[in-house]
């Protein structure tokens, strides 16, 4: 493909052509709606490249190949939606505990169980606090376009190589689904030097690599989750992300993430045009999550409302960050159904004291 | 700006004629979206997507209320008509709708867009005939504009159905 042009592309389709500029050339999935265009794209893809294209028998099995493959030190991937995710979750668990990077991509659908298939971010606990189980978090993305989900994919692959864990992007089945313009950025991948842990084969010119999740010593395994827990420090310092839009003299702050906040963006928008002081912190990363964009805005700001495709699970987040400083309310639908500005709008203009 | 919604049964082409609409806004360079009804409904039952261009970045690329209508079905008709925006645009494929619209306060257009392509020998094409009433009436782009997004979006090992599709969008236009 082309680059600099811009071209119409679904979501998963673009996700998983970005994956592929950005050197991914292993990617072991499992069929599921709203995601399938990314396992088919590359099904269609990989071939030509040279590359690994493997449909497993199961969504536990794909996730346990990019295990292996991660092992080998290259770059693997594998997608799936909120269902299929439940079933990688011991494999990502195994993965973060042998320090291995990766990434999972989660389009996520109505649950819990099997749900359905229309849109929802009713995944966020699991992406955020029990991605699998133990000591553990990974590196969540939440993307609200189809050209940040290109983006994002670049900058997945690169901090999870860099901090050796898994990444995800959280985006749900709305952005799998549609087709934006996109242009795929003429980005230099970053790699990693991979030889000091990979397990690639070596003729016995040194030492065995061993990729390994199992301490039976507590002590010692105590000093692996810690040695983990320092690095997640440095991450949450670093790497947070928000994009703030008219936070500035906001009296009402909406947080909202994926594409909530663009339904949220137009609310605001509209709310804008009658006046109403209210703006938009969009979390970029949900882990680590942008606390401190938040806890700023919580000096100045009168409420918080957020709004999501849930029963309300990033609240807990917005609550934490805004420390009792200010009321945090929630809006949303779930199971699949989509919010409309116009509801949003009505909520805004409830917390504010309605027209003015 | 432009929010439009095109329904109708799974196979009749509405998700395809919806992108040669986001194509002649990508060419436009304006803000485009196009999101798909998907899962149980395109197998069979009705599908529609949703197609908004505009010149501010888009939110909610869901249309619930359209400026411009096009419906291919009764179910979709009845499920969208009263959606449509006051002084929006429906266009309806009367060769399978025998409904008129009460509404006055929309422009409703009759198109036998599924005879037309039987007889006009464009067989699989009403979308493309219909679309071409739609374009005619609501003006989303210019005609070169839809021209090059026709092009865009018949696949290259398929360029001769550009050619049926281009005579199909024109005998819409002139309805």
């Amino acid at each position: 493909m082309a680059s600099n042009q811009k071209v119409l592309m679904k979501g998963n389709e673009a996700l998983a052509e970005a994956a592929i500029q950005a050197g991914c050339h292993h990617f072991f999935g499992y069929p599921i709606t709203p995601q399938t265009e990314v396992a088919a794209y590359m099904s269609k893809r990989m071939p030509k490249i040279g590359g690994t294209y493997l449909q497993a028998e199961s969504e536990v099995a794909a996730i346990n190949m990019v295990l292996g493959a991660a092992s080998a030190g290259v770059r693997a991937m594998t997608s799936s939606s909120s269902p299929g995710i439940s079933l990688k979750s011991e494999g990502i668990s195994y993965i973060a505990g042998s320090d291995l990077p990766c990434l999972i991509i989660n389009v996520q659908r109505g649950g819990p169980g099997l749900g359905g298939i229309q849109p929802s971010q009713s995944d966020y606990w699991q992406a955020t606090r029990a991605p699998g189980h133990g000591d553990l978090h990974i590196l969540v993305f939440a993307p609200s376009t189809i050209q940040e989900m290109v983006d994002m994919v670049f900058d997945a692959f690169e901090n999870a190589d860099r901090y050796r864990m898994p990444a995800m992007i959280l985006a749900d089945g709305m952005l799998g689904q549609m087709m934006e313009p996109v242009v795929f950025p003429e980005k230099k991948v970053v790699t990693f030097d991979k030889e000091s842990w990979a397990t690639n084969g070596h003729k016995n010119q040194r030492p065995h690599n061993i990729v390994n999740s199992l301490y039976l010593q507590a002590t010692e395994l105590e000093r692996k989750v810690k040695e983990r827990f320092e690095r997640y420090e440095v991450i949450k310092a670093k790497e947070a992300r928000a994009e703030e839009y008219l936070v500035d003299d906001a009296e009402l702050v909406v947080v909202a993430y994926g594409a909530t906040s663009r339904i949220a963006r137009s609310a605001i928008n509209s709310a804008r045009a009658k006046g109403v002081k209210v703006g938009l912190i969009r979390p970029q990363t949900l882990w680590p999550y942008p606390s401190a964009v938040i806890a700023k805005a919580a000096q100045t700001a009168k409420a918080f409302l957020t709004v999501e495709m849930s029963m309300g699970q990033m609240v807990d987040d917005v609550r934490l960050a805004v420390n009792g400083k200010a009321p945090v309310s929630f809006f949303g639908h779930t199971g699949g159904v989509i919010p409309t500005p116009a509801e949003v709008l009505s909520e805004i203009e409830k917390l504010t004291g309605g027209d003015r | 700006m432009l929010n439009m919604l095109l329904a109708g049964f799974g196979g009749q082409g509405v998700l395809f004629a919806g992108k040669i609409v986001a194509y002649a806004g990508l060419i436009e360079d304006q803000y485009v979206s196009w999101l798909p009804s998907y899962g149980p409904e395109m197998r069979g039952g009705t599908a529609n997507c949703s197609v908004c261009l505009s010149d501010q970045p888009i939110g909610s690329p869901l249309v619930l209320a359209p400026d411009v209508l096009i419906a291919m079905n009764l179910p979709s008709y009845d499920k969208f008509i009263d959606k449509v925006v006051p002084g929006g645009i429906a266009v309806i494929d009367s060769s399978l709708i025998d409904k008129k619209c009460e509404r006055t306060d929309i422009h409703c257009f009759y198109v036998p867009a599924t005879e037309l392509a039987q007889s006009e020998n464009l067989q699989g094409l009403a979308n493309i005939i219909i679309l071409g009433k739609a374009f005619g009436e609501s003006k989303f782009a210019s005609f070169e504009t839809v021209e090059q997004a026709i092009h865009k979006c018949v696949p290259a090992k398929k360029q001769h159905l550009a050619e049926p599709n281009l005579r199909a969008i024109q005998l819409g236009m002139g309805l």
